[in-house]
């Protein structure tokens, strides 16, 4: 299965249409906190844009950290996240190694699942889904 | 909108340091935006007294497509005109609506004089009044930088500020919008100003449910893909709206040298391809927006003293090239951005900027007015010159620049020079002399800009031929229908995707019932109170005067004739009063 991937962040122009899409398809949100990608200046708009997401890890070190079962490794990198099952711990948040997980405001995690809506929506190709190389 | 069956207004006492929140059901039949402002100015103004009298309202709106469709990413800003004394309307884009509208509110009515420089945090909690006498006297770039690190919440907050200009009263000072883009006409930026308000941060980090999501997902996806798939939006990407230079100066329609001339014949120098291939360096979109067509150039110089270079980014646009290139005869792209680079730091608007120093030059050069007024020589194609006036005209050093930052209305008054004077309804001019349509929309229009009703483009298609009566008819409809646009806050740029059917649509996604033909009675209702507002602040469209220098140029649909115009005029005024119901 294929993960997410920032391919050319150079070409990024800053719209936020993947994230409006991650909390639109995902998370049924009108927002633009409620998302699990993040696009973020370095500094100012004068400076470039750095895109955060899920690294998609086929070690998920988020899910090892889940003590609920809450987060389970997803075939071919990333979790799965099942919400009946979180307890609002946060032990993902500091465990993730790219430290992209956050909590919503209820204190549930924001947990991308790579479904591939942001790259969907990015009119600049900044974002594509592929396999994993390195598995 | 998303917490109920109102609008919610954040009302802000500066002199008190107090706010309050109100539930505003009754305002939702006007959408949002202008709409809504324009009931809150109604309800809000001082009419009998000055512009910048502390009592008078700010009023900031957004529209309930903001910051959830594409490019809904504007704020409509409405307040008491310094540099006209009536109707002020202007827009800002980049994060300002899609901060606020996750902050939470539909509508901002800002009020009171603070008793000393302050500064805003408008967030979901509420209203902080903070401290900004650090920042009083700063540029815009410094205040955006110490607000950015003062601040939480990068990546969804946004940060209006003003500069001198603005700190001095300049009545066509505007209020720089997270660095690249503007509150940039009518002088909200000396509004600011005389309240002591030095700028404010908008955090928005609520979120909400989506209601229907199949619905909203099919709107969306709809309006994201006409802008995205189609070549509809792609000019506004590539050259973006600079390409108009060439284009513009090919049909004879480009002020040039005040108005001197309708081609310049630098025009390939200071293109919007020139532009592109020396200087851009990245485009960037408004929060929200696919299209991306902020174009962002590099001025980069050699340091004074000889060693090594120094590099600033700006964004640059059609206006501002237009004012500060070929009206002032600057011929080359550094030029442009030398004197851009003042007018971003100093807080001015960047066309009055252009029109004025483009009359004083010619005033210079006619006698009126002597060095012993300008302080230096203004010469036309010497940026040098142009870039110290700016700087008097945002902290005048004497009398005529303070007279000159009043707006060339006011200045003409004791100079004189009224006929090359380029300024419409009391507005300085933007940068189509394309033929009618053009002069008596930019005059007629509410807020005297070429966006009220795009008469520029029906003279592009026209030319010299065309009924008067049809000419009068696409000014009012097309003001009207702009109305709805600027209520919801549409980007301009984005008319051809959202229809009123398209617009319908995705109002209706989000739970606002509307037909196409419900919008259009809205935009005209909105359209007849601006005028009641108008009307009451002072504004008249019996003495419309129209500078000579508009009939001495060939425009773009040939020579243009005073008597013709004063026609269209008469006609204009009878049709809309009938159209309004109103007298005018
Ligand atoms: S917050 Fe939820 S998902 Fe994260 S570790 Fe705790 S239980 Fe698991
Ligand atoms: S892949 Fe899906 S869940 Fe992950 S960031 Fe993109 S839209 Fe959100
Ligand atoms: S959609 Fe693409 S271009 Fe837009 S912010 Fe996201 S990554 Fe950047």
């Amino acid at each position: 299965m294929k993960t997410l991937r920032v391919k050319d962040v150079d070409r990024c122009i800053g719209c936020y249409s993947c994230m409006l899409a991650c909390a639109r398809h995902v998370f049924r949100s009108h927002s633009i906190v409620k998302t699990a990608i993040l696009v973020r200046t370095r500094g100012g708009l004068q400076s470039k844009w750095g895109i955060e997401i899920c690294r998609g890890c086929t070690e998920p070190a988020c899910a090892q950290a889940c003590p609920t079962g809450a987060l389970t490794p997803r075939p071919g990198g990333g979790v799965i996240f099942k919400k009946a099952k979180c307890s609002r711990c946060a032990a993902c948040v500091d465990a993730c190694i790219a430290r992209v997980i956050r909590l919503d405001d209820e204190s549930y995690p924001i947990i991308c699942i790579q479904c591939g809506s942001c790259a969907r929506f990015c009119p600049q190709e900044v974002l594509a889904m592929e396999e994993q190389k390195n598995v | 909108m998303f917490e109920g069956d109102f609008l919610r207004v954040l009302n802000i006492d500066l002199e008190h340091n107090t706010f309050s929140v109100r539930e505003r059901p009754d305002l939702k039949p006007y959408l949002g935006g202008v709409g809504i402002a324009t009931k809150l100015m109604l309800e809000n103004a001082a009419w009998d007294e000055d512009p910048l009298s502390p009592t008078q309202p700010i009023i900031f709106a957004i529209g309930p497509l903001s910051g959830i469709f594409p490019l809904a990413t504007k704020v409509a800003a409405v307040f008491r005109s310094p540099l006209t004394g009536e109707w002020g309307e202007s827009y800002a884009g980049m994060r300002a609506a899609l901060s606020l509208r996750f902050a939470g509110y539909d509508a901002v009515v800002i009020k009171g004089r603070a008793p000393k420089p302050t500064y805003l945090r408008i967030d979901r909690e509420g209203v902080f009044f903070r401290d900004a006498r650090g920042l009083w006297g700063l540029d815009t770039e410094e205040t955006g930088r110490l607000l950015r690190e003062w601040e939480p919440g990068r990546g969804h907050r946004s940060t209006w500020r003003i500069g001198p200009a603005g700190e001095n009263g300049v009545a066509f000072a505007g209020v720089n919008v997270d660095t690249f883009r503007h509150f940039g006409r009518l002088g909200l930026g000396a509004v600011f100003g005389s309240k002591n308000l030095k700028a404010i941060v908008v955090d928005g980090t609520k979120s909400y449910p989506i209601q229907d999501p199949k619905a909203y997902n099919a709107a969306y996806e709809k309006i994201y893909t006409e802008a995205v798939k189609t070549p509809r939006m792609a000019k506004y990407h590539q050259i973006g709206t600079a390409e108009n230079i060439l284009r513009l100066n090919r049909s004879g329609s480009l002020p040039t040298l005040n108005l001197q001339a309708s081609r310049f014949t630098a025009a390939e120098a200071v293109s919007g391809e020139t532009f592109g291939a020396q200087s851009l360096t990245r485009i960037l979109s408004c929060t929200g927006c696919p299209v991306g067509c902020i174009h962002v150039g590099i001025y980069r110089r050699p340091h004074p003293e000889g060693y090594g270079y120094i590099s600033t980014t700006l964004a640059y646009d059609y206006e501002p090239i237009y004012a500060l290139g070929p009206l002032l005869g600057l011929d080359t792209v550094d030029k442009v951005y030398a004197l851009l680079d003042t007018v971003e730091a100093t807080g001015l608007d960047v066309i009055s900027t252009g029109v004025v120093l483009a009359w004083a030059t010619e005033a210079l050069t006619q006698g009126l007015i002597t060095e012993s007024e300008t302080l230096l020589p203004l010469q036309f194609g010497d940026e040098t010159g142009y870039i110290r006036a700016a700087e008097y005209l945002a902290a005048p050093p004497n009398e005529f620049y303070r007279e000159l930052g009043r707006g060339l209305a006011q200045a003409t008054a004791r100079y004189g020079g009224t006929d090359f004077a380029l300024t419409l309804g009391g507005h300085e001019m933007a940068g189509y002399h394309t033929g009618y349509a053009f002069l008596l929309g930019h005059s007629v229009g509410a807020r005297h800009s070429h966006l009220c009703n795009a008469g520029y483009s029906f003279d592009q298609k026209h030319g010299a031929a065309f009924e008067d009566a049809a000419l009068v008819e696409y000014l009012i409809e097309e003001e009207e229908w702009r109305n709805v646009l600027n209520s919801l806050v549409i980007c301009l740029f984005a008319r051809g995707i959202y229809t009123p059917e398209a617009t319908a649509t995705a109002l209706g996604a989000v739970g606002v019932a509307v037909t196409p033909e419900d919008l259009k009675r809205v935009g005209r209702e909105i359209f007849r109170l601006k005028w009641e507002v108008k009307r009451r602040l002072g504004f008249s469209l019996e003495n419309l005067r129209v500078p000579r220098r508009y009939f001495e140029t060939p425009s773009g649909s040939g020579p243009l004739d005073p008597e013709r115009y004063q026609q269209l005029l008469a006609l204009y005024r009878q049709r809309l009063s009938e159209k309004l119901g109103m007298a005018l």
